[in-house]
């Protein structure tokens, strides 16, 4: 079946192609600057079409735990929220990674610390792929560039969630949430009729019964569980690694920047061409996995980094790792909801790295 | 071919759906748009703007500093994004209510009397059309057919019997924009 | 000899009026002797067992003593993060609304933590069974105060008896759980006398056909002892309950349906 070509907004785009893609159910709380999403859904009523459950809870956390309850019955479930809301669910968030349950959660980032601005931001990185709840695990971080993404990720992340029994982070933000773009939107499909051999689903007597828990008593056997999960994730960064790369085959100079960080960046790397400088940029669409080794090869080739986020810093620490200490690697950044102009980009360049 | 426009005025003059109606005559005419509104408390009665970015190729930052047109609507949004027009560029603005006119010598400022000429036609919903007629009669970057496309596409299935109105207010905003400087 | 020959009389089928319900496991139960949690974990498997429910059931666990009730009963389980079994079960009954679907939960879970989850199911009317146990005192963690302890009781974090002034009053949330449209069913029962067990085990028979008519919420509190907790034998803390707990909590249904 052919696509379907649609304008719509970033969260739109994540809400239609949820029901499209056969989800079972959205549990979610309003908070701008994503609430289209609950309210997209809503308004298309799918529970009379497809017959995906959509609720809205009486909180993030209580959110986050749906999520939970209807993973660990075998169905593909979501929820979104922005960053404050994201804070909120990591409790939950922590108890689907240990009970290793297949979700997909949507963040559209905000500015912080605390309740911050409403406006786009990159700085839930920390967050989003080094821990944001307690106890050793990893989520799968997506990290979509434009509406086109947003909708693509929603299939994508429940593919690798269910391939790895993980759950999966769309790490997006306020200006990808709210701007319209063409989207081409797959078909309809079906909602799944099969459950995972896992899931609790009322235990038939051909079975043992099924246990969702992320609770072991015993040392040694949570010790086993925490090697099973390092095994998992060594498992993701050796096969689902995914970036993009923009000009990258004769540069001098390498940006590396995800999300509407590289959307600003492409464009820095026009006008830097332009003026003559030979800049590429490299984008990560997964940050967890990160791209680490194809960063340490491009380091192998140009002459310095620079590691471009709508933060204080924090992608820059994986860049820094990956680059090994081949080449200088800087950081540059705006906060509070400001997004980086191209131009702002270049000028970093110039005076970090290039005359650095 | 790459236009990048800024559209600015009050929350509920239609900037934001004038933005809408603009990206979608792109995506009839098969380019590629974005559509990037400020949000928040900020639209709640306040001020409002929109970046519309039309283009033959693949767009880049969604979010730009530098504007091929500025359309203004009001005082606040003059003084704002004045500046931000690149050096040849295009701005149109309603002189309604506007105390201290566009300054700029490096620009092409055109004037579209747009909110008296809706209270001429006794139809104040269409001002935002009337505008925008204005601009494509200035860059005639989507053909007008196209535009009918896309405000049927935009507008919800019971309101397309507004749709003559809005073409009529079009036509009409083609018909009365004036050139006021020429850029130098 | 007169008494083994005894035993062998008594455990012939034929004499046999109690054994091992089917769906109990093998798991010895991590219970403190006297402790009220195996009788209710006993008659609720009784009850899914005679109703033919196994198939069907879905159970959420909560955090505190029965935080590893999954051992015990043989039927699909989810342990749920502390206070959450509610926002988790809500989940479980809408994706799949032909299972029977309850929550395990005691005081601290259901009336501290999970008090937002809690309310907002009962009040959206989630079509599961909430079972309350309130033994007025944080059992697994050691006898630290309780939503549920009573004025002037002792507990580790309330070393000189609870002062209201400063540590709130007691919550009934049974009592306010019954004040919700959504909930359809909401009783206060005991397990420690075979009266109350037999009148406890209707009560969650009961709730367990209004979940098959789609009635709404059903909320079973159960009045329970914590020997260990209270610092009590077994029968001192039955007799305590008794005493000081059923006259703030009274025992008996707060909503029934008009029938």
């Amino acid at each position: 079946m052919e696509k379907e070509l649609r304008l719509m907004k970033g969260n739109e785009a994540v809400a239609e192609a949820a029901i499209r893609a056969g989800v079972d159910g959205y549990f979610g709380y309003p908070i701008t600057p994503q609430t289209e999403i609950i309210e997209y859904l809503m308004e298309a009523n799918p529970s009379q079409t497809t017959g995906m459950v959509v609720l809205q809870a009486e909180s993030e956390i209580a959110a986050i735990n749906m999520v939970y309850g209807g993973a660990a019955c075998g169905k593909k479930v979501m929820t979104s929220s922005s960053s404050p809301g994201i804070s909120l669910k990591q409790e939950g968030i922590t108890y689907i990674a240990g009970a290793e349950l297949p979700c997909l959660i949507v963040n559209v980032v905000r500015g912080g610390p605390g309740l911050g601005t409403i406006q786009p931001a990159q700085s839930d990185y920390f967050q989003s792929v080094k821990g944001g709840g307690h106890g050793d695990y990893h989520l799968i971080v997506l990290a979509p560039a434009s509406v086109q993404e947003m909708a693509d990720f929603v299939d994508l992340g429940f593919e690798l969630a269910f391939k790895y029994r993980n759950p999966v982070l769309m790490l997006s933000d306020g200006a990808i949430g709210q701007m319209m773009e063409k989207v081409y939107l797959s078909p309809q499909k079906e909602r799944s009729k099969v459950f995972p051999d896992w899931a609790t689903t009322g235990k038939p007597a051909t079975r043992e019964r099924n246990i969702i828990t992320s609770l072991d008593l015993d040392p040694n056997g949570q010790e086993l569980f925490n090697r099973k999960l390092v095994a998992k994730y060594d498992k993701i960064r050796e096969k689902e690694v995914r970036y993009e790369e923009f000009q990258c085959e004769d540069a001098e100079y390498l940006l590396v920047a995800y999300g509407t960080s590289a959307r600003v960046c492409q464009k820095s790397v026009q006008l830097a061409r332009e003026q003559g400088i030979r800049v590429g940029l490299l984008r990560p669409i997964t940050l967890f996995p990160f791209p680490t080794k194809r960063i340490n090869e491009l380091a192998d080739r140009v002459k310095g980094i620079l590691s471009v986020e709508m933060s204080a810093g924090q992608m820059v620490e994986d860049v820094l790792l990956a680059a090994n200490g081949k080449v200088p690697v800087w950081h540059f950044g705006r906060m509070g909801g400001i997004v980086t102009t191209p131009e702002e980009v270049i000028e970093n360049l110039k005076s970090k790295i290039i005359g650095g | 071919m790459t236009e990048e426009i800024i559209i600015a005025g009050f929350g509920g003059q239609g900037v934001l759906s004038m933005g809408k109606i603009m990206a979608y005559s792109g995506v009839m005419q098969d380019m590629e748009v974005s559509w990037m509104p400020s949000y928040g408390p900020e639209m709640r009665g306040g001020t409002a703007n929109v970046i519309v970015i039309i283009s033959s190729e693949r767009i880049s930052s969604p979010i730009i500093k530098r504007f091929d047109t500025a359309i203004i609507l009001n005082q606040q949004s003059l003084d704002k994004f004045e500046s931000s027009i690149k050096p040849g560029g295009v701005l149109i603005y309603d002189s309604n209510g506007i105390t201290r006119h566009p300054e700029r010598k490096d620009i092409t400022i055109y004037s579209v009397d747009a909110t008296e000429e809706a209270s001429r036609m006794n139809s104040p919903k269409t001002f935002n059309m009337i505008v925008l007629g204005g601009f494509l009669k200035v860059k005639p970057i989507v053909k007008l057919d196209n535009v009918i496309k896309g405000l049927k596409k935009s507008l919800p299935e019971r309101y397309h019997n507004l749709i003559p109105m809005n073409e009529n207010a079009l036509t009409r905003g083609m018909e009365i924009i004036t050139e006021v400087q020429k850029a130098k | 000899m007169a008494e083994a020959t005894g035993i062998k009389e008594i455990i012939k089928p034929e004499n046999l009026v109690y054994k091992k319900t089917k769906l109990m496991t093998d798991n010895t139960l991590s219970y403190c002797p006297g402790c009220g949690h195996g009788t209710a974990h006993r008659i609720l498997a009784e009850v899914i067992d005679e109703e033919g429910l196994q198939s069907q059931t879905i159970g959420v666990s909560p955090v505190g003593c029965s935080v590893l009730m999954y051992n015990y009963l043989d039927v699909d389980m989810q342990e749920a993060a502390h206070g959450r079994a509610p926002a988790v079960a809500t989940a479980i009954k809408r994706l799949l609304p032909d299972k029977f679907v309850f929550t395990y939960q005691g005081d601290g879970d259901l009336a501290a933590i999970g008090t937002s989850e809690t309310i907002h199911a009962c009040n959206r009317g989630e079509n599961i069974l909430i079972i309350f146990i309130n033994n007025g005192i944080y059992g697994m963690t050691g006898g630290q105060m309780a939503p549920t302890t009573l004025e002037g009781m002792k507990t580790s974090t309330s070393p000189y008896g609870r002062d209201v002034k400063t540590m709130g009053n007691p919550l009934k949330m049974t009592d306010i759980v019954a004040t919700l449209p959504g909930t359809y069913y909401v009783t206060r029962q005991s397990v420690h006398t075979p009266a109350n067990v037999r009148k406890t085990k209707k009560a969650i028979r009961k709730a367990v056909q209004y979940q098959k008519l789609d009635k709404g919420t059903c909320f079973v509190e159960i009045v329970s002892n914590c020997p260990s907790g209270w610092k009590m034998t077994p029968v001192q803390s039955n007799k305590w309950m008794e005493e000081n707990m059923f006259p703030f909590y009274p025992l008996g249904d707060m909503k029934t349906p008009e029938e």
